[in-house]
C-alpha cells in the first residue's frame, strides 16, 4: 500500500465528516471564486486601460464638458501622438432599465485610438460615410435583437436637438468586438458630426473628454502635465491623468467594492479555517493509536507526520478545486443578468489559481498542528491509551 | 415526557462546555453568517432610508420635460420659473440651482462628484427640517456655504470655517446643517445669485421645490403642464423622485447580501451538521444508557435539536451584536446612479433586520441538528452500549 492510498482510505473512513467538510469548503470557495471575479469586474476598467492613453477630463467636473477646439492645442503638445474625443451623451432606448453608454465620436479617429475595437473595415467606411450611423458591440446588439440596418430611437436627456425634440434616431451599419476582453466603457457609437450639427446651438462644440496617444508611455506624466498646463488660465481648465488612473477614479466613486469584497472574504475563511481544523483535529485524535502502530511498524517520525498533512492538504485541495469549478459554472449561468452593470463576468486565471493556492494554503495550516502533535508522538504511551 | 426532555436537555447542555472546541464552530460559522448578512441588508437599508427621508409628501419636484429623474440635466429659466410659482395648489416655490464639483473624499482622497446646490431664502421654508447645528447660515452676495453634515464628514476640507476651491472660486464654509439624516446632508448649499454667477448659470436654475397645498395637488399641477406642452415642464412627488432613485441600488445590495449569505449558509450548515453528528457520536452510550433506563426517543431527539439551535441563537446573537457594534452608525458614502453625486450614509441596523438574523440563525441551528437528531433516536440500544 503506498502512502496516497493510505492517506486516501484514512480521508474516507470517516464519511459522513469528510463530506461534510468537503461541502464547507465548497462553499467557502464558490463565495471566493464569484465574489473575486465581481470585484475584477468592478476594477476591469483599470486593467483594460491602454498604457500608452491619457484621458483628458473638465478639471472640476466631468459633468463640465470641454470645447472641441482644444484638440488642436493638445495635439501639438510634445509627446503626443493622437488625439479624438467622445462625449457622454445619456439618453435612454426604450426604458431607463436599458443601460448602455452612448457615445457621439469621430468614426475613424476613435477606432484608430482604441485599437482593442475591432470592427470590420467596410462597416467602419459605412460608419463614417451615412450621418446618422451608429455601431454596437456585438453583445449589446445581440441583446437587444438589433440587425444591421435597423433604426435605433434613443431619447435624450442631456442633449435636445435643435427642433427642440428629444428623439434621436439612429441606423445601425455595424458591430465591433473587443479584443481580449470585455469592458464596461464599451458603448453604443454614433457620428459626432451629425450630433454637433442636430444639438441646440448654444451646446454646439462641447464634448466630455479627450483621449490621448502618447508616443512614449514612460513620459505619460510630463505629457499630462503639459497639457493642463496650457489650459489652466483659459475657463476650461483640463485634468490629464492616464486612463488607467481615471478608470480607477471614476470606480472609487462608487466606493472601495474591493475592500466590501475582501471583508467578507476575511469572515468566510476565518470560518472555515475554525471548522476545518477542528475536524483534523478530531480526526487525529481518534487515529492517535493508529499512528503509534504505523510507527511500531518502521514509519518514521517525519512520514507520518507528513501523512497527517497531506491528508489536510488533499481534503482542502479537492474542496478548493471542486468549489471554484462550481463558481465557474454559476458564473457562466449568471453572467448575462450581470453585464448590464458590470460588464462581462468571469473568472480570470489569476482567481482560479490564487483559490488553488488558497486551498492548498488552506490545508497546510489547518494540518500543521495536528502533523506536528503526530510526529511527537510516543509509540509507548500511545500504545497504552 | 415534559420531564423526560427537561432532564435530558439539561443535562445535555451542562455537558456541554466539555465539547467547547467543537460547539464553538457552529457558534462562529452562524454568527459569521448573520454577521455579514445583517451588515450587508444594513447598508442596503441605509442607502434607501436616506435618501426616502429626503422625501416629504406634501413636497414635488419640477424638472425640464425629458430629465423626470436627474436634476443635473434640467435647465429652468425665469419665465417657467415665475409661471410654476403662480399655479394653482403651489403654495411656495424654491428655484434652486444644481451642480457637482469635484472634492476628494476623506478616506481615499480620490475626487468624487459633490452637489452644490444654489438656494434663496425659500429653499429653507420649503424644508423646514433643515437646520444650522454649527456656525451660521450664507450671507447673500458672498461667496459662502453651509455644508451638510454628511457631506462635512466625508470629504476632505469642508469644514467649518475652512475655505474650499469650487469651480476656480473660493468658498468659505460658514456653518453645518441637518436635515434628519436625508440625503440633503450630503450636500454644499450656498446662495443663488452667487453661485449663478460663479459657475457661469446666469438667470437659469435646474429644478424647483414646491410646497404643495395638499399633496393631492400635485395632479392639478401636473394637468397645467400637460395643458401647455410648450413649457415642457414635468412635477414628480419627492418622495416618488427620491424613491426610484434609491430603487436600483438598494435591489442590487438586498440581493447580493443574500446571495452571499446563503452559500454561506450552506457552508455553515453542513459544519453545524459535522459538529452534531460527532456531539451524537461522542455521547453514544450515553444515549443508549438513557434508552437503557426507559427514557423515550422523542426526547433525545429534543435534547439534540435544543443543543443545536441554542448554539446557533448564541451564534446568531453575537454575529448580530458584531454587526450592530461594528457597522451601526458606520458612514460611507457611494455614487447615486440616480443624482450623479455621491451621497453619504449610515450602515442602519434596524430590529427588522436583527430579526431576520436571528431567524437565519435558528433555521440554520435546526437544520444542523435535525438529522444527528434523528440518529440519535435510532441507535440500536445493545450495540450503542458496547460502544462499537
Amino acid at each position: 500500500m503506498n502512502s496516497f492510498s493510505l492517506i486516501w482510505s484514512n480521508l474516507f473512513r470517516r464519511r459522513v465528516r469528510t463530506f461534510l467538510t468537503l461541502f464547507s469548503i465548497i462553499a467557502a470557495f464558490l463565495l471566493f471564486g464569484l465574489l473575486r471575479s465581481v470585484a475584477d469586474a468592478f476594477d476591469s476598467g483599470v486593467e483594460v486601460a491602454g498604457v500608452d492613453r491619457l484621458t483628458v477630463s473638465p478639471k472640476y467636473s466631468i459633468i463640465d464638458g470641454l470645447p472641441v477646439s482644444h484638440m488642436s492645442q493638445i495635439l501639438a503638445t510634445p509627446g503626443v501622438a493622437g488625439v479624438t474625443h467622445s462625449t457622454w451623451f445619456g439618453g435612454t432606448y426604450q426604458s431607463t432599465a436599458n443601460f448602455f453608454p452612448k457615445f457621439p465620436v469621430e468614426p475613424r479617429a476613435y477606432f484608430e485610438m482604441f485599437d482593442e475595437y475591432i470592427i470590420d473595415p467596410a462597416q467602419l467606411d459605412e460608419f463614417e460615410r451615412i450621418r446618422t450611423a451608429a455601431v454596437a458591440p456585438a453583445d449589446l446588439a445581440e441583446e437587444y435583437g438589433w440587425q444591421v440596418g435597423d433604426r435605433i430611437p434613443i431619447e435624450g436627456d442631456i442633449w435636445l436637438r435643435e427642433d427642440g425634440s428629444r428623439r434621436w434616431e439612429f441606423e445601425l451599419v455595424g458591430t465591433y468586438r473587443i479584443r481580449d476582453d470585455e469592458n464596461m466603457f464599451a458603448g453604443f457609437l454614433f457620428n459626432y458630426d451629425y450630433f454637433d450639427e442636430a444639438r441646440i446651438p448654444e451646446t454646439e462644440g462641447i464634448i466630455s473628454n479627450f483621449s490621448v496617444r502618447v508616443s512614449d508611455p514612460d513620459e505619460a506624466a510630463e505629457v499630462s502635465a503639459l497639457i493642463d498646463a496650457q489650459f489652466e488660465n483659459s475657463i476650461n481648465p483640463t485634468r490629464t491623468a492616464t486612463e488607467a488612473e481615471a478608470n480607477r477614479q471614476f470606480a472609487a466613486q462608487v466606493g472601495d467594492i474591493g475592500l466590501i469584497m475582501n471583508s467578507i472574504l476575511s469572515a468566510v475563511f476565518f470560518t472555515i479555517l475554525l471548522l476545518t481544523g477542528n475536524t483534523m483535529a478530531q480526526a487525529l485524535r481518534e487515529r492517535v493509536p493508529e499512528l503509534a502502530v504505523l510507527k511500531t511498524l518502521g514509519f518514521t517520525d517525519r512520514r507520518v507526520a507528513l501523512l497527517v498533512l497531506l491528508e489536510s492538504v488533499l481534503l482542502c485541495g479537492i474542496g478548493g478545486a471542486l468549489g471554484i469549478a462550481l463558481a465557474t459554472l454559476v458564473l457562466g449561468a449568471i453572467a448575462p443578468d450581470l453585464a448590464a452593470f458590470l460588464g462581462q463576468v468571469e473568472m480570470s486565471a489569476m482567481t482560479t489559481f490564487g483559490g488553488l493556492g488558497i486551498a492548498v494554503l488552506l490545508g497546510i495550516v489547518v494540518g500543521l498542528n495536528p502533523a506536528l502533535s503526530a510526529r511527537r508522538l510516543q509509540v509507548v504511551e500511545a500504545l497504552r491509551r | 415526557m415534559l420531564g423526560q426532555i427537561f432532564q435530558i436537555t439539561l443535562l445535555n447542555l451542562r455537558n456541554l462546555p466539555s465539547r467547547l472546541g467543537s460547539s464553538s464552530v457552529i457558534v462562529v460559522g452562524i454568527g459569521g453568517v448573520v454577521t455579514v448578512l445583517v451588515a450587508i441588508l444594513a447598508m442596503a437599508a441605509g442607502f434607501s432610508e436616506t435618501l426616502n427621508r429626503a422625501g416629504a409628501p406634501d413636497r414635488a419636484i419640477v424638472l425640464r420635460g425629458g430629465s423626470s429623474s436627474a436634476e443635473l440635466s434640467s435647465t429652468i429659466d425665469l419665465q417657467r420659473s415665475q409661471y410654476v410659482a403662480t399655479l394653482d395648489g403651489v403654495r411656495l416655490a424654491s428655484g434652486e440651482l444644481y451642480t457637482v464639483a469635484d472634492i476628494p473624499k476623506r478616506a481615499t482622497l480620490l475626487p468624487s462628484n459633490v452637489v452644490i446646490r444654489g438656494v434663496e431664502q425659500s429653499a429653507f421654508e420649503v424644508r423646514p427640517e433643515l437646520r444650522i447645528i454649527e456656525g451660521r447660515n450664507f450671507t447673500p452676495g458672498r461667496n459662502e456655504l453651509i455644508a451638510g453634515r454628511g457631506a462635512s464628514a466625508q470629504f476632505l476640507g469642508i469644514d467649518l470655517g475652512a475655505t474650499v476651491e469650487l469651480r476656480q472660486s473660493d468658498w468659505t464654509v460658514v456653518g453645518i446643517f441637518e436635515s434628519g439624516g436625508s440625503a440633503y446632508e450630503s450636500e454644499l448649499w450656498a446662495d443663488l445669485a452667487t453661485a449663478q454667477s460663479a459657475f457661469r448659470r446666469f438667470s437659469l436654475i435646474s429644478s424647483m421645490r414646491v410646497l404643495l397645498e395638499e399633496p393631492g395637488a400635485i395632479e392639478s399641477v401636473r394637468g397645467d403642464f400637460e395643458n401647455n406642452p410648450a413649457v415642457d415642464l414635468s412635477i414628480t412627488s419627492e418622495e416618488e423622485f427620491f424613491r426610484s432613485q434609491s430603487e436600483f441600488l438598494t435591489t442590487l445590495i438586498t440581493g447580493f447580501g443574500y446571495g452571499v449569505a446563503l452559500i454561506m449558509a450552506v457552508g455553515a450548515m453542513f459544519a453545524a451538521l459535522n459538529t452534531m453528528y460527532a456531539a451524537v457520536s461522542t455521547r453514544t452510550v450515553e444515549i443508549a444508557t438513557l434508552r437503557a433506563l426507559g427514557f423515550g426517543s422523542a426526547p433525545v431527539v429534543i435534547s439534540v435539536l435544543v443543543e443545536s439551535v441554542a448554539l446557533a441563537l448564541i451564534g446568531g446573537l453575537l454575529g448580530a451584536a458584531v454587526a450592530w457594534f461594528g457597522f451601526n452608525g458606520y458612514t460611507v458614502s457611494t455614487l447615486n446612479q440616480g443624482s450623479f453625486s455621491q451621497v453619504a450614509f449610515d450602515f442602519a441596523v434596524g430590529p427588522d433586520i436583527l430579526i431576520t438574523g436571528i431567524v437565519w440563525a435558528l433555521t440554520l441551528g435546526l437544520a444542523g441538528g435535525l438529522f444527528p437528531a434523528l440518529q440519535a433516536a435510532r441507535l440500536p440500544i445493545t450495540r450503542a452500549l458496547r460502544g462499537d
